[in-house]
Formats: structure tokens, sequence, C-alpha cells
């Protein structure tokens, strides 16, 4: 019988594994293994690396993407990058954020507060086109949710997945790094003003041309800002923007499958004792 | 629960208050019912079952009051309740995740139902209520998966309730009322959410007649041979709530290695994008639970032929008990249908294959070959296999099988194959 039992669970887990390559494999490359900090059951994020992250997004990403869900407020909170309350609110006064109405009827401006959401760099969809050439950039926040970096045949791939996930923060590491010279083939069909990134679910043509440049932004803690840094900084802070309750999550998680495991022997043995005297 | 409780309470107040309103003496008899002694941890997914569906409530409940339908404000609302409701973000993994347990344990239930040969009489009533919960837990998965409003869940939406236009004369009319307009839009969203909210207690109400139906004739065990004594049962509790409770727990560790280690795991990336009735993803695929099943669909070229296919499906399941003609419930007692079984279960697993494949290439013909046999499977192979076979001899009662397989006194039971 317990042959039998083992057999069902299998068949049904296998069932419940194929519900992963749902989607095909893309066009896109497979983009490049990093070993976050945050991988793994007892991974953290790294505090640095979401700071200096974040400081990628404000002073690049920012001029086009926004990051709705996000508030100032959590740029604090613990499990994420733990800036400094007075730290959050200086970076909050740097922007000017629409309130109102007054008393007037009159809406006004006023420096940022922690509670504010992200200021984002457009009040509608149709302006961020047409800033963008009539391209859309995409929110921020659960971007590292919404891609996979990693695509494999349908019958590896649940398994594979299982471990690595689907390389979300990978994915935004290789459009941000891996911008190229069209191949011979494809060059003559370029299309006006995009860039060749062969790692770009939509692509290989994309309209955001290569935002990072090397030393394109200057760490405070000395960390060189190679163009490969910001990106894999950028990609930790924004897995943490789609995920803001991860180390939570495990912490709690280890906790309760202690409790669990313990548990279910002492009800083993429980139900050993019980049935001892039963022929079954 | 047949025939007239022997319970007496002792004590005065309990007398007074059961002789007008006998719970005392019903939950009495609930916990000494007979049950026969040799059933296997397969058995124990019904308790796992009521006890998924507590926490898909309590959860949904929870969540609900966080929650806002509209079309506008749902993704972001299930977003805040992900991070900026205490806890929400493990109430919302619970119940997300939980509709994946559910399904795993409801099919491994109806996989142990078939093996054994539950559904025969005398519980054929209990089957069918059964197969009216797995209806009503899907159309509830279904409706759920809608809420969040991301691009799958919407998409989805479209694919599906677009199904019933292929309904002659009342197609249209159908879809728009599903709709509440003329595409998938606020209303849909709106009324979703409220029968998403009313099906789960459905549910909690045929599963207490499914539990009753079951208390008539108790249950069928690994040797199909009905009880023919006290000698062959124990009662309900201590003995049978021990081992459902270990093995619940063993089901918890699953679960929660789901939701705290890998909650999106089953679930689909891109709906993390938000709803957008203007952008189709490339590959419009269910959760998982519903795959094979929409093999099914996408195997017949024609519309209305899919969704017959595809509802046919689990309508035979309806008629399985009269299409089983063998005179053993029991495969193990059946070395012809044991086999059988097996080949459909590998079946049903190529089928959630190919259901999240697109369809085209190769895949278009497995699924046809794989939806064919589905139905060969019910329609010839159970009724045939039934009159064809020559089942093993039975034993005489439960006792007899359980010292049969206990040669020195070992206290594991002997494996079916």
């Amino acid at each position: 019988m317990k042959t039998l039992a083992k057999l069902l669970t299998a068949a049904a887990l296998s069932t419940a594994l194929l519900a992963g390559p749902a989607f095909a494999a893309g066009k896109a490359k497979n983009a490049q293994d990093i070993d976050f900090s945050f991988e793994g059951p007892f991974g953290t994020f790294d505090r640095a690396q979401l700071q200096r992250g974040f400081q990628v997004y404000k002073e690049v990403c920012s001029a086009c993407h926004s990051a709705d869900l996000l508030h100032y407020r959590n740029l604090g909170e613990s499990g994420g990058p733990e800036f400094s309350e007075a730290q959050v609110k200086a970076i909050a006064a740097e922007y000017e954020i629409q309130d109102g109405p007054n008393e007037d009827g009159e809406m006004f401006e006023r420096p940022g507060r922690p509670s504010d959401k992200f200021k984002a760099p457009f009040t509608n969809a149709n302006e961020a086109r047409a800033a963008n050439g009539g391209a859309y950039p995409p929110d921020m926040s659960l971007i590292t949710k919404a891609r996979e970096g990693f695509h494999y045949p349908w019958y590896v791939s649940p398994f594979i997945k299982m471990w690595t996930g689907n390389g979300g923060p990978e994915y935004v590491h290789a459009v941000l790094t891996g911008y190229s010279d069209p191949p011979e083939k494809e060059a003559a069909n370029a299309p006006e003003g995009k860039s060749y990134n062969a790692y770009f679910a939509a692509g290989p043509w994309i309209s955001m041309a290569p935002p990072l440049s090397e030393d394109g932004v200057e760490y405070s803690d000395g960390t060189k800002a190679s163009v490969d840094q910001q990106a894999k900084d950028v990609a930790a802070f924004l897995a943490w923007a789609a995920e803001p309750k991860l180390e939570e999550r495990k912490s709690l998680g280890l906790q309760v499958m202690i409790y669990l495991i313990i548990l279910a022997l002492l009800m083993y043995l429980v139900k050993l004792k019980l049935w001892r005297d039963v022929e079954h | 629960m047949s025939g007239h409780s022997t319970y007496e309470p002792k004590n005065p107040v309990a007398k007074w208050f059961d002789k007008q309103l006998p719970i005392l003496s019903m939950s009495h008899d609930f916990l000494v019912f007979p049950t026969p002694k040799n059933l296997n941890y397969l058995w124990t997914f019904g308790g796992i079952l009521s006890m998924c569906l507590v926490i898909q409530i309590l959860t949904g409940i929870v969540l609900a009051m966080h929650y806002t339908p509209h079309v506008d404000m749902a993704f972001n609302s299930v977003e805040h309740i992900m991070r900026d409701v205490n806890y929400g973000w493990l109430i919302r993994y619970i119940h997300q995740n939980g509709a994946s347990m559910f399904f795993i344990a409801v099919y491994i239930h109806i996989l142990r139902g078939m093996y054994y040969g539950s559904y025969k009489s005398p519980r054929e009533i209990l089957w069918i209520l059964g197969v009216i919960i797995l209806l009503l837990m899907m159309a509830t998965a279904f409706m759920g998966y809608v809420l969040p409003w991301g691009q799958m869940s919407f998409w989805g939406a479209k694919v599906i309730t677009n199904l019933f236009s292929a309904i002659p004369f009342v197609g249209d009319w159908v879809v728009t009322l599903l709709w509440g307009g003329f595409t998938v839009d606020n209303p849909t969203l709106n009324r979703f959410f409220s029968l998403h909210y009313l099906m789960p207690f459905m549910i909690a109400g045929v599963v207490a007649l499914h539990i009753w139906a079951l208390h008539i004739p108790g249950s069928n065990n690994p040797t199909g041979v009905s009880v023919k004594s006290g000698q062959d049962t124990v009662p309900f509790h201590p003995y049978i709530t021990m081992k459902d409770l270990f093995a619940a727990i063993v089901f918890l560790i699953l679960f929660a290695f789901f939701v705290f280690y890998k909650p999106n795991y089953l679930g689909h990336s891109i709906n993390f994008e938000v709803a957008d009735a203007l952008k189709t993803p490339e590959h419009i695929v269910p959760e998982w639970y519903f795959l094979p099943f929409y093999a099914i669909l996408r195997a017949i070229p024609d519309k209305l032929g899919g969704v017959l296919a595809m509802g046919g499906a689990i309508v035979v399941l309806f008629f399985l008990p009269w299409l089983d003609t063998s005179r053993v419930r029991s495969a193990k007692f059946r070395p012809i249908f044991r086999q059988f079984f097996w080949l459909f279960v590998i079946n049903v697993f190529i089928l959630g294959v190919v259901g999240a494949n697109p369809a085209e290439g190769w895949w278009i013909i497995v699924g046809q070959f794989s939806t064919a046999y589905y139905f060969l499977h019910f329609l010839v192979i159970i009724p045939l296999v039934g009159m064809i076979e020559n089942p093993k001899p039975l034993p005489a009662s439960i006792s007899e099988s359980v010292l049969a397989s206990q040669p020195k006194g070992e206290p594991a039971a002997q494996p079916a194959e």
C-alpha cells in the first residue's frame, strides 16, 4: 500500500510540476544565471546592494520607469534596503508631490513624505509613450516576477525551475547588459531608433537605448560602478521591490517547517502506540 | 448512522438538551462510527480535503476584507494585501497555493476511489455527490483565479466564458449573462467575486451530504470486501482521527513548502502584469489542475465538439458506477483492470503535458490520441474488462485478509501491486 501511495503522490505532484512550463520558450536568449544573495531557502537581501540598486533605479531607471507599488517608507522597512528614518525622509523630500485640493480648492505641490508613493515620471500612459517614441516603459514594481530569464525544453523546465526559479532578476540584468551589434542578417532591417538586444522578451529590437554606462552612477560605498555591477544591483533592488516580504517569509517558513516536522513525528508515534494492539 | 442512536447522556442537562436537539448523540455516533481497520493512508485524503476547504474559506474571508472587486483596483488591492496588510502575504499565499493543494488532494482522493472501486454499489450516490463537489471546486477555482485581474486572469476568463457561446441557440445569451455585458469587464469581475464567495459554502453543503452518504454504508476498504463483523472495524475515534491527523500534518509540510519557499511556482509569471484587453498573451494556459481538461477541449477541432468533450470528460464520471461491470470492487483482486488503471493515470498525466504546451505540431496528434484513450477507458475498457476478467479469490473478511498479510506479526500492510 505504501508503494501505491508513493506512486499516486508522485503522479499528482508531477502533474503539478508541469504547471511551470506553461509558457513555451520564447525567442529571447537565456539569461546568465547569477548567484544572488536572496536565493535559496535561507537567502536574504544584501542591504548595501539594495541601497546601491535603489541609487541606480533613482538616478537612471526612474527617468522613464515608474514603480507605483512602492512607497518611500518601504525603503526604511526591515527586510529591504533599510535606509535610516532620516535618510528616507530626505529621499522623499527630494520629490515635489502634487497634493490638494487646499481650502481654496487649488491643487498644490509640496515636498514628498515617507508615506507617499514613488513619484511616477509621467502622469499617464499616453504621456509616457509620447516621450519615448511610442514605446511604453513598463512599471518596475513587479518586473522580476512578471518576466522570465530562463527558458528550457518542456520536459526539464519544471524540474530545473524548481531550483532556479523563473530567472526574473537575471532577466533584468541580462537586458541591461545584453546590448550588442545586430547580426548581419538583421542589421539591414533595423527599425528606426531601436537597439538590438537578444535577451529582450519582446525583442530582439528594444526601444530603450542602453541605459547604463561605466561609472554612470557614483557609489558612496566605494564599489566600482561597472555596467555589470549596476545591473546586478538594480536587479536585486527590483527583486526586493517585487517581493518585499521575502525575508520574513523565509524566516517564518523555517520555523513552521521545523514545527510541522517535529509535530508530524510525534503524531506518528502516538498513532503507532494507539494502533499497536490492532491487527491492520 | 443507520438506525437509532444508542447513546444516552448521563448529565441531566445534557439529557434534556439532547432530547430536543440530538446533536450530542449524533456527535457520539460519529466518534464511535465503525470503520474498517485495514484502511491505508490513501483513505486519509477525505479528512485532508475537509481541512483544505476550511483553510480556503478562512483565508478567503480575510482576503475579502481587503480586496476590491473593481477592474481599476483589483490588481493593486491584491498587491496591497501582499505588502501592507499584516501577514497579508501569508494569507494570500496560503489561499493561492491552497487551491493547488486542494486539487492535489482531490485528484488523489478520486483516483483512490477508482482504484478500490469505492464508487460501486452501495456507494453510487456518495460517488455522484463527490463528482458534484469536483465540479463546484472547478468553478470556484476558475473564478478565484480571475479575481487578481492579471493578464492570465483576464484572458483565461475570456477564453473559458467564450466557450459557452458554442451552445446552440442560447449560447450567446449565456455568455452575455456570464459577462454582465458584451465583454469581460467590471460586471464580470463583480459577479465572479460574488460567486467565488458563494460557491465554497455550496461545496460545504454538498460535503455534508457526501459525509452523510458515507455514513450509511460506511467506508470502503482496500480489499473492497464489505464489513462482516465488529472484528473488521475500529471506532472512528481515536483510531481514524489520529491517523488522519498525522496524515494531515504530513500534507501540511508539503503545503508549507510551497507557501514559504515556492509560492509562485505553480502560477504564471504573466499574471503579475495587469489585465490588458488590447494585449493578448502569446499562450493562454489555465492553472495546472485544469490542464488535462484543457487538452481535451483543444483536441477537438470544432468549438462545440471541444466543449462537449471537455464537459463529457467530467460527466462520464457520473456514470462510472454503471459502466463498471465487475462484481469485484478492489483493483487488488483485478489483475487486468489494475494495469488499465495505471495506463489511465499515465494518460491523464500526458493530457496535462499536452495542455501545458501550445497546440501545434505533434502536440495536436498526441492530444487527440490521449483524449480518445481517456474516453475509451471509461466507455469500452471498463465495461469490457469487468466482463472478461477473472478476479483473484477474495478474502472471506477484512480480518482474514489482515491476518493473511501478516505472516510473522509484521505490522506493515502489503503493497497493492
